[in-house]
């Protein structure tokens, strides 16, 4: 009973370390800014819808296991094609009579796989081109911005589709594809953050230290580029997510019976007309996850990157 | 001008030296841009598990039939020799035979082109119609509700996958109301009555005056049109928009207003006047996204453009038409990025 109005008061208390304005330590600082940052996104309704929904992916993709009503994978083909509401089947089943509802909840992990390994690939191979072009310049900056323009000229939906001709159908060709196409624009914003930290006077006294060039692109370039890479890597999500779907819609993503999402809407596909939610339910849920990171991302921007935003 | 300026002049070989060494410049980057693009297909080409003989032979061939086709496909040269040969056919517009149907990829390419520049186009036109003017709306009344709805707008039409929108498009408006021609670009009746001059239906039908064609066409351009134009809407009314509060923001506008300018006149014959440029731009790229964006478009509407090509090639392993069509989008492409490029250091001095 006592502890109540006690923890609100360290909360208070907490907050008032955390906005004063004489930060006594470098960590008082930073953590500082951060909390203002927060405030500011946590004052954008739509950027925290955005949010909710990718905690909920996440949630749900850790607790599939747990809280999938059945098998995702259990075919029962005396039940198939059951409408939404359907006793033990809350989103109706599919042609082979396989639930929906637990395909979807199953599908999550999937739709994270990918959008994990490419946020790890793409803004990490962007990073390197564009810090290393940037620090470097001249032939190196020549070369490396050609071949970053020759794959950003490339139309990226018919470029991973010719990918993904070559290397082979399946899940993680797809992540490659998608990668090989998503990476040009986190160079371009690199190299362009590189060459304004480049002449900065504390890159100076840190050459004067006698740092190498890889220990000043490492330690004291690429963390002044992350906040604009984030922001990208956010915005970007959305389309990998659109992407992947496509390629699972298609035929040359995740193969089955996995319980991708674009698939599945390729699968109800062909019972459009008389049983219209196996195809249109998947197809929300990869609506919905994309939306969640464009939401969060805009949010994202006027906090992180206000010049860009348009806003103030 | 003075004499000063007339000798700093002088003293340059010549004031057109610099446009020229410019625009040998800008034709060098196109050039390198076209060969990195047909570098990344011949390497796709390259590394495909498709044994490129067998694939013409068959299975069965005999050895020597499958030697001889390898030293007539040119397979024993150096690899750079291979590249050598390959830009040469693609410059002469040889992207070799299509599998499928032993014809050549570019006389297919050719065929079904113009249906999807077809779609395309009527999606860009959708997209500046309805895009501009919400961009604008969205600026003038920047914070209000009425910014919130547009925002929303683009964000979903971001968010949106294509292929499902168009699904649930045929389901709503064809499947159950019934508006709109179903999949295919004309209906089964009208197929092959209009002679072919421009391939574009819409057009040919004109030409020939046959109105029933024509709106019969368009009744199945306009739902996967609409879906498209969605998408450029989106992206357009964003940057409207943020063209749109730069311009808002700065002294002339002020000083528009204090002449007593109607509000009107200050956002559309000032403000909106000076987007145009940018604006162009941003179309124009937009229209190049709609021509490969079209890829998945194209197969839930069974619209016979070159994104249904490309991939109805690539479930058959017919390498040539895939990467024919790759090239061709991706040349295209470049060109479009280009030409918006070159739009924009033509006509913004700032920018030179």
């Amino acid at each position: 009973m006592n502890s109540a109005p006690e923890t609100k008061g360290s909360a208070r208390q907490l907050e008032a370390w955390l906005l004063s304005n004489t930060p006594t330590s470098r960590r008082h600082a930073r953590l500082g800014s951060l909390y203002k940052g927060w405030l500011k996104l946590k004052s954008n309704k739509l950027a925290m819808l955005g949010l909710f929904i990718l905690i909920a992916l996440v949630v749900i993709a850790i607790l599939a296991p747990i809280i999938s009503p059945a098998d995702p994978f259990e075919q029962n083909l005396g039940n198939r094609l059951k409408p939404l509401g359907t006793e033990g089947h809350f989103l109706g089943t599919d042609s082979l009579g396989r639930d929906l509802l637990s395909r979807l909840i199953y599908g999550s992990q999937i739709t994270l796989y990918i959008v994990a390994l490419v946020a790890l690939i793409a803004p990490v191979a962007g990073l390197f081109v564009g810090t290393m072009a940037g620090y470097l310049g001249g032939w190196a900056d020549v070369v490396l911005m050609r071949v970053t323009d020759i794959f950003l000229a490339f139309p990226r939906l018919v470029l991973a589709l010719a990918f993904v001709a070559a290397l082979g159908a399946g899940i993680e060709n797809a992540v490659i594809a998608i990668s090989l196409t998503a990476w040009p624009p986190y160079a371009r914003i690199a190299r362009a953050e590189t060459l304004t930290i480049r002449n900065s006077d504390y890159i100076s006294a840190v050459k004067l230290q006698g740092a190498g060039g890889l220990r000043i692109i490492v330690k004291h370039i690429w963390p002044l580029c992350i906040s604009s890479l984030i922001v990208r890597v956010t915005l970007d999500m959305a389309g990998i997510i659109l992407a992947a779907a496509g390629l699972g819609f298609l035929g040359l993503g995740a193969q089955p019976p996995s319980p991708e999402w674009g698939a599945m809407v390729s699968e109800g596909r062909k019972f459009i007309l008389d049983h219209w939610w196996v195809a249109t339910v998947p197809g929300l849920a990869i609506f919905t996850v994309s939306l969640g990171f464009n939401l969060l991302g805009d949010g994202l921007r006027d906090v992180l990157d206000p010049k860009d935003s348009g806003d103030e | 001008m003075t004499d000063s300026t007339n000798k700093e002049i002088g003293r340059q070989p010549s004031p057109y030296f610099g446009y020229l060494t410019k625009a040998l410049g800008t034709l060098g980057s196109i050039a390198t841009t076209m060969l990195g693009l047909l570098f990344i297909t011949f390497v796709i080409g390259r590394v495909m598990p498709i044994d490129p003989i067998i694939a013409v032979l068959g299975e069965r061939a005999s050895k020597e039939a499958y030697d001889a086709m390898y030293i007539e496909m040119g397979l024993d040269k150096p690899v750079i020799i291979q590249f050598l040969n390959y830009i040469w056919d693609v410059v002469r517009g040889d992207f070799g035979m299509s599998l499928l149907n032993a014809r050549p990829v570019v006389d297919d390419i050719i065929r079904v082109f113009p249906a999807t520049l077809e779609l395309a186009t009527i999606g860009t036109m959708i997209g500046v119609v309805l895009g501009v003017p919400l961009g604008v709306v969205a600026a003038v009344n920047r914070g209000t509700w009425i910014d919130q709805i547009a925002r929303v707008i683009a964000l979903v039409g971001y968010s949106m996958p294509i292929f499902w929108l168009g699904l649930v498009g045929l389901l709503v408006f064809y499947g159950i109301l019934g508006w709109v021609g179903g999949p295919g670009r004309i209906g089964i009746f009208y197929v092959d009555l209009v002679p072919t001059v421009t391939g574009l239906i819409l057009v040919d039908s004109i030409i020939d005056g046959q109105w029933d064609v024509f709106w019969d066409a368009v009744s199945h351009i306009i739902l996967p049109a609409s879906l498209l134009g969605y998408y450029s809407l989106a992206y357009i009314s964003r940057m409207t928009r943020s063209f749109m509060l730069e311009q808002m923001g700065a002294e002339y506008i002020i000083t528009a207003r204090v002449k007593g300018m109607s509000e009107w006149a200050v956002i559309w014959r000032h403000a909106f006047a000076n987007i145009k440029v940018p604006l162009i731009t941003v179309i124009a790229l937009s229209y190049a996204n709609l021509l490969e964006g079209s890829v998945l478009t194209e197969i839930i509407f069974a619209w016979p453009g070159i994104g249904s090509y490309i991939t109805t090639a690539l479930l058959s392993a017919d390498m040539n038409a895939v990467l024919g069509g790759t090239v061709v989008v991706g040349l295209l492409f470049v060109c479009l990025n280009i030409f918006s490029d070159l739009l924009y250091k033509f006509f913004d001095p700032r920018a030179k």
